[in-house]
């Protein structure tokens, strides 16, 4: 299972507490944790990434392993961790504004 | 008894405050999705329990919320369980997809506006400003948007189209106003059915007569002699709001970034109405419910100053329709008071007499339950508020 760690605004539309676990079929990357994210999810749609283009919203950052993996491409694969699960992708909200 | 329901919509969540018709003692509720802009809440007027809110975030991006229980609980429509899925097996999840129409088929609208620098720039979906519910349908709501746009949904929010004449009105000359090129102002005729009239910053009034399909500029009048020189510009202006009274909907009523104007022939032509205020700047403007020709604005020093003149709060209040007003003080702080009225924060109820409520930017909702004459704050220490308005309820 996957794990994704949702920033604070986004639990609460989503209406989760902590981490949310998600099954991939395939390979593991970016775009395949949002589709399923989006998909067991629908009110997340367009606060990550946009509807239509599917770039990450600017003020939006990916990390996991402690790397910044904001600027990979979507089809990249995450990291062993990420896929294992021993690790989460965290998705959060850059420091910007106030 | 009656209930009055304000709703509030500030920069860091969204409040509902209730109270019965006396309007003295008040409940405060909230805030709802706490943390996010919240540009406007309003209730339909079809169905006083379903409220549209419109909330938002630089970093996140829009949502729409819609409740159908006055507020008890909220969701962005088109996801509950029962409505998740499209289909195709996809999730549905569309609230927030608000896509310019570039099809032929709605009139090959503009694809660029004007910049500041005088340069072409594709329209930008930011936010929703304002959402107006239809008169007579809960489930139709209008979204006026930043880049200046006027959506429709006839799903009640699941999903959105875009009214895409209204660029072809000479959107390539629009630009945007300090606050961004955003469509602010809605306004649906009872008695026109078919009419609407919308407001932009900075491009002026607009008018469609065939329920959105095609539209015209309708500037007539208005003068911004510093921002446009040419005095028959059609469009460019930057109106900060407009207002009409359902029993007499040919006659409109404006705040404009300076002056404020009225028109008797449902805008095609406007004439100033400033006459004795102490500064004819401001953002909001609101009609009586029950006196047509009764007025109200909060005026504010300048352009640059956004703030009331003198460092005191007064509600200017016309009973003939323009020209000549009076300033309402008693409750309003008169010293040290340097707080802003946005454009969508003012709202009357309709009770009798009639009550008015705004909101400032310091955080304060007032209410006055006798047309103007008295105020009291319902709250003082709200965020920044963006938008109030009010739902009289039997």
């Amino acid at each position: 299972m996957i794990r994704v760690m949702l920033p604070t605004h986004l639990r609460t539309l989503a209406r989760v507490d902590g981490e949310v676990t998600l099954r991939i079929n395939g390979p593991v990357t970016q775009r395949a944790v949002l589709d399923a994210l989006e998909s067991r999810y629908p009110m997340l749609r367009g606060t990550i990434r946009d509807h239509v283009t599917h770039k990450r919203r600017p003020f939006v950052r990916f990390f996991a392993c402690e790397q910044d993996l904001s600027h990979e491409s979507p089809d990249t694969p995450l990291p062993d961790a990420v896929v294992t699960g021993a690790e989460p992708l965290l998705i959060v909200g850059a420091m910007a504004g106030g | 008894m009656s209930t009055i329901r304000v709703l509030v919509g500030t920069k860091k969540g969204a409040f509902i405050l209730t109270s019965d018709g006396k309007r003295t003692r008040w409940k405060v509720d909230g805030p709802h999705f706490g943390g996010w802009e919240l540009y406007h809440l309003k209730g339909s007027p079809a169905d006083p329990d379903r409220l549209y809110a419109s909330q938002t975030s630089s970093w996140f991006g829009q949502v729409v919320q819609r409740s159908d229980d006055g507020g008890k609980t909220w969701n962005p429509p088109g996801t509950k369980p029962e409505d998740l899925m499209g289909p195709d097996g996809m999730p549905k999840g569309q609230s927030n997809m608000f896509l310019y129409d570039t099809s032929a088929e709605t009139g090959k609208p503009l694809t660029t506006h004007q910049h500041y620098d005088g340069s072409q720039r594709p329209w930008e979906f930011k936010r929703v400003w304002h959402l107006e519910p239809s008169l007579s349908d809960p489930d139709t709501v209008y979204a006026g948007v930043e880049d200046a746009a006027l959506f429709k949904s006839g799903d009640g929010g699941r999903t959105w189209q875009e009214l895409a004449g209204l660029r072809s009105a000479k959107g390539h000359l629009w630009q945007p106003g300090a606050g961004g090129m955003c469509l602010h102002t809605i306004v649906l005729d009872r008695a026109h059915p078919d009419r609407i009239f919308v407001a932009i910053s900075a491009a002026g009034t607009f008018r469609s007569d065939d329920a959105g399909k095609t539209w015209r500029p309708t500037n007539k009048g208005l003068a911004s002699k510093y921002e446009l020189p040419d005095p028959d510009a059609e469009v460019g202006h930057c109106v900060h709001c407009i207002t009409m009274h359902p029993s007499r909907p040919n006659v409109l009523f404006m705040q404009k970034h300076w002056d404020v104007l009225r028109s008797d022939d449902a805008g095609d032509s406007w004439h100033e109405i400033s006459g004795n205020l102490p500064s004819d700047f401001g953002f909001p403007i609101a009609v009586h419910a029950h006196e047509p020709n009764t007025v109200y604005v909060v005026p504010i020093k300048s352009d640059s100053e956004h703030y009331p003149p003198d460092g005191k709060l007064r509600v200017y209040r016309s009973r003939t329709g323009g020209n000549e007003w009076e300033g309402l003080t008693k409750g309003l702080p008169q010293q040290d008071c340097y707080v802003n009225i946005l454009r969508d924060a003012m709202a009357v109820d309709q009770l009798d007499p009639c009550g008015l409520y705004f909101g400032t930017t310091g955080g304060q909702v007032y209410a006055s339950a006798d047309a103007g004459d008295n105020w009291m704050p319902i709250v003082r220490d709200l965020p920044p508020v963006l938008s109030v308005e009010v739902q009289t309820l039997p």
